[in-house]
């Protein structure tokens, strides 16, 4: 076979593009991973084309199962011989295409990496390997009396290793911030197969460059993330979900900028627009007003008697902004049925069009309300159906575009639409990206976001640490500048 | 009621499957995934929620085997991108159809369906074919499953092998060395036949003994499986029916549903099946038609959607589906009388309730047998963990993949004992074979029932007393 090597498509745009000596490769991967743990048939590849990003797919040439760090440092050293991209893979959820394979790549799958090996009650820390389920962490820290706050949407399947490559928020990010917030140390293998650490279990640690944070949020372009030390709070002794109902869109913005304007602080603060409602309602049943133009769902945690306070509050200010009415959840369990219910409602939208674009703009607090009224006005010019929900106590918003990817003609607005939708949000200070990555989807607005010398450090970064360009290249940013799509 | 053109008796089929219903065969239809309306492909998002509902991802944890990665494969056979290969054919044959990911799914794709076309699609192309799997094909949805009373003339020769002494003998005598390996392995989970069949125990029309002025009137399918080894679950589904004011028609000699048949790839012989019952129950002459099978409730509640294409029977399929209930579910819905708590001695028994896959995620029917259990005086429901996972039964499944069927049913029985019940209850006869196998191998005395026995039994006892 006489392919080209990697560094003519470092951007895996060529599909027809092959490793040299890929027989090679993949004969050195079984025999260093055992045949089980080596994937290449056209049916067991296939389904790893894509992740939970719409309207991306790429077929790898193959899928490797990894046990450790030692395996995983084994797999890139061969593939830098090689000359072959890994693409690093935990269960495939994320929504800006970040473990997409390009083309030629191998799939380095972290999941059968699983294992929660410590809760260290006295240090308030859980180490777990990459391919860990975030629901599982939250229920060992739970089952300890503690608790790991960062609960994306798919955290009931979501690899804690995928949660840290793209420093996943969630549901309680308004309070207890992101990912990011809870990594006290990592493991991580580098391009060339050395294992570091980065990180230690003190709360303070200032020796050296803060590396460990240089790889939160990298989408595996970095290293490989192959353990993870957490850090955990206190279980709150009490918590309690409301669930407002809105006429008008504005009046529930308006009460989210009231509830942060009286120095409150829920733990969730979420907000489903009419579309969205319905969607959830079809899947979840769990009651939600489905003639409401908005609702709020919002929870309150700590102390119960601050609990109890706040609660009140938050009850008026929803009241006196225009709620029509407010309900609060009579059990623990209706408040899980709740937050699992928003939890599912990007999927819920899958029922109204074949195609949802999910975006994931972030705006100031304070451009909430306007931030929305100009989704609605995008809508209108592009003629479009564009659903919205999101975390409205941070002010990550995801307008969720409904469409189908057959019809090009309205894809090409949907192009449009997202242009705009970013355009807006950079206006007001906004970010590109709140919680998903910048990945594939949001690439060609990168640039724009950060500037040229920021965006040429982020360059620099990458060619220090990942020489060949072999680890989830094309992912972030391109490296060769005449590939680059902006503007 | 319509006419059936057919010279057979009711519900027995003659000759191949379609030659029975001569008309209203759709002209050479397009078939398999390529034809399917691709909305339905493209309803699966891929974002992932099925993956930790699906045993066999949760076995293996690859995606292939997942039910986003099949959906996957599906879109691309129907995209022309791959051809459909004996590896697919296995992979659609290694999922267990329990449909659990139709319950996690948001998006609401419609599994049910697509996996029925792709095991249809895997058999038109004959990509598993081998003689003996086609014999055995051939015997099982062809001849057997498609002649009730066939089906009977079998189930009475394994019950003379069974009291007569015969199986006790073979087995002493350790015959069973002579089986070839995979009937050696099944030998031992023979069912036990009942001596009586279902039209043994109930009158084809039974009216209740306090009939109100105009009493509901109800049909109740008697199965396959259940007809010949818990017919008693059939008697007790009329005895509930009856106790419950309602009158019940249950013809004696049923056709199957075509569960077994649309499941396994034969969507030919379903269709004609589908057809064969709705003639010989009119569902515009009843309140309601019952099933007491899991399984069998879950296709049969579908015929709206398989005979959709057939301008003769659309409306009645329609109907017939608008009609179709599980007895729990009927019972809520009538509102059921429970039985008075002073009829049954004073000791509670400790129950738990294990959900039919094709029960709880193919009709979503959950809290109704908990209802009807809690409504039983003296028992205690204690639930399980993982109590709408698939115990490994999934129709023949137990029988063509041993391996994840053997862990399924040790996963489920794990589950089961930490609740300390010594009843489990569930409505659906594979589940309680693989269960109750389960529990017997094991050497334990743990019964399994199905709701609807404890809800009867506490109404006879109800009677005894007055």
């Amino acid at each position: 076979m006489n392919l080209p090597s990697l560094p003519d498509d470092p951007d895996g745009t060529n599909l027809d593009f092959m490793p040299q000596g890929y027989p090679e490769l993949v004969g050195a991967l079984t025999h260093t991973l055992g045949p089980k743990n080596v994937l290449t048939s056209t049916e067991d590849i296939l389904p790893y084309g894509f992740d939970g990003t719409a309207a991306l797919k790429q077929r790898p040439l193959a899928v490797v199962f990894a046990r450790d760090a030692a395996q995983v440092s084994a797999v890139l050293k061969l593939a830098r011989v090689h000359r072959a991209p890994v693409v690093t893979r935990g269960s495939g959820t994320g929504l800006s295409g970040g473990s997409v394979p390009v083309a030629g790549a191998i799939v380095l799958c972290l999941v059968q990496m699983d294992r929660i090996m410590e809760v260290d009650a006295a240090n308030l820390t859980l180490r777990a390997e990459a391919g860990a389920i975030t629901q599982r962490i939250f229920d060992e820290a739970d089952a300890a009396g503690l608790f790991y706050p960062p609960d994306p949407g798919s955290m009931k399947i979501s690899t804690i290793g995928g949660n840290v490559a793209e420093n996943s928020g969630g549901l309680r990010g308004l309070k207890y911030g992101v990912t990011r917030d809870y990594v006290m140390g990592l493991e991580v293998v580098l391009a060339d197969g050395s294992i570091c650490w980065l990180g230690s279990k003190c709360v303070k640690d200032v020796a050296g460059y803060n590396l460990r944070d240089l790889f939160v949020g990298s989408e595996g372009t970095l290293g490989v993330i192959t353990q993870v030390l957490l850090k955990l709070l206190p279980k709150p002794a009490a918590r309690q979900t409301l669930l407002a109902t809105f006429a008008r869109m504005d009046a529930a913005a308006e009460t989210v900028s009231s509830i942060i304007a009286a120095k409150i602080i829920p733990c969730t603060l979420e907000f489903l627009d009419r579309k969205t409602i319905q969607c959830v309602e079809d899947f979840a049943k769990v009651g939600l007003p489905r003639d409401a133009e908005a609702i709020l769902l919002i929870e309150t945690d700590g102390h119960p008697a601050a609990v109890v306070d706040e609660a009140l509050k938050v009850e008026e200010l929803c009241r006196s902004h225009g709620a029509t009415t407010v309900r609060r959840a009579a059990s623990a369990a209706e408040a899980v049925q709740l937050a699992t219910a928003r939890r599912s409602a990007f999927s819920a939208l899958a029922r109204l069009r074949p195609t949802t674009i999910l975006e994931d703009v972030t705006v100031p607090r304070s451009e909430l309300a306007g931030m929305i009224r100009e989704v609605e006005t995008i809508a209108v010019k592009h003629r479009l159906n564009i659903a919205t929900f999101g975390h409205f106590g941070d002010g990550n918003l995801h307008p969720t575009i409904l469409t189908d990817e057959r019809d090009t003609e309205e894809m090409q607005r949907v192009e449009h639409a997202f242009a705009d939708i970013v355009a807006a949000t950079l206006a007001r200070g906004g970010t590109i990206t709140g919680e998903h990555g910048v990945g594939l989807a949001k690439k060609p607005f990168l640039k724009r976001q950060l500037g040229d010398a920021s965006y040429e450090l982020l360059r620099l970064v990458k060619r220090s640490l990942d020489p060949d360009g072999l680890l989830n290249p094309g992912k972030i940013f391109d490296l060769s500048e005449t590939l680059q799509s902006d503007e | 009621m319509n006419n059936s053109t057919t010279t057979n008796a009711p519900g027995d089929m003659g000759g191949s499957a379609l030659n029975a219903t001569p008309v209203s065969v759709r002209e050479t239809p397009v078939s398999g995934l390529a034809a399917l309306d691709y909305s339905i492909l493209q309803q699966c998002m891929h974002c992932g929620m099925c993956l930790p509902t699906c045993p066999t991802y949760i076995e293996t944890k690859e995606e292939r085997h997942s039910p986003r990665g099949r959906i996957s494969l599906m879109r691309a056979i129907a995209d022309g991108e791959i051809e459909a290969t004996k590896a697919f054919g296995e992979e659609m044959y290694y999922c267990l159809g329990c449909l659990a990911c139709t319950s996690a799914c948001p998006a609401g794709v419609n599994y049910a369906q697509l996996f029925e076309t792709a095991r249809s699609e895997v058999e038109a192309k004959g990509l598993l074919d081998s003689p003996k799997r086609d014999a055995i094909r051939w015997f099982a949805l062809r001849l057997i499953f498609t002649r009730p009373r066939l089906l009977r003339f079998v189930g009475r020769l394994l019950w003379l092998w069974q009291v007569t002494g015969a199986q006790y003998a073979f087995r002493k005598l350790r015959l069973t060395r002579l089986l070839p390996a995979d009937l050696r392995r099944l030998e031992p989970q023979a069912p036990v036949v009942q001596a009586k069949f279902s039209h043994q125990l109930i009158a084809p029309v039974e009216r209740p003994a306090q009939a109100a002025t105009k009493p509901r009137r109800v049909a109740v399918l008697t199965g396959c499986v259940q007809d010949l080894i818990f017919a008693d679950i059939n008697r007790a589904t009329v005895d509930v029916l009856l106790a419950n004011g309602c009158e019940v028609h249950t013809p004696p000699l049923q056709p199957c549903c075509g569960s077994l048949h649309a499941h396994n790839g034969d969507t030919e012989t379903a269709e004609a099946l589908a057809r064969r019952q709705i003639d010989l129950i009119d569902p515009f002459a009843f309140d309601a038609i019952i099933s007491n099978a899991g399984g069998c409730g879950s296709h049969l509640r579908h015929y709206d959607h398989i005979l959709e294409g057939d301008d003769r029977y659309a409306a009645r399929a329609a109907e017939w589906s608008r009609k179709l209930k599980d007895i729990s579910e009927y019972l809520v819905e009538i509102g059921f009388r429970r039985p008075e708590a002073s009829a049954v001695p004073a000791a509670s028994v400790d129950v738990t309730y294990h959900e039919s896959c094709h029960l709880c995620h193919g009709q979503k029917v959950s809290r109704q047998p908990r209802e009807v259990l809690n409504a039983v005086p003296g028992v205690k429901l204690h639930e399980c963990g993982e109590a709408t996972m698939c115990c490994g039964s999934a129709g023949i499944y137990s029988i063509t993949q041993p391996e994840t069927a053997g862990w399924l049913q040790q996963r489920k029985l794990g589950h089961l004992r930490a609740t300390g019940a010594s009843v489990v209850a569930t409505a659906n006869p594979g589940c309680h074979l693989q269960i109750a196998n389960g529990f017997k191998q094991a050497g334990e005395a743990t019964s399994v029932v199905h709701p609807i026995i404890l809800l009867a039994d506490a109404y006879r006892a109800e009677r005894a007393k007055a």
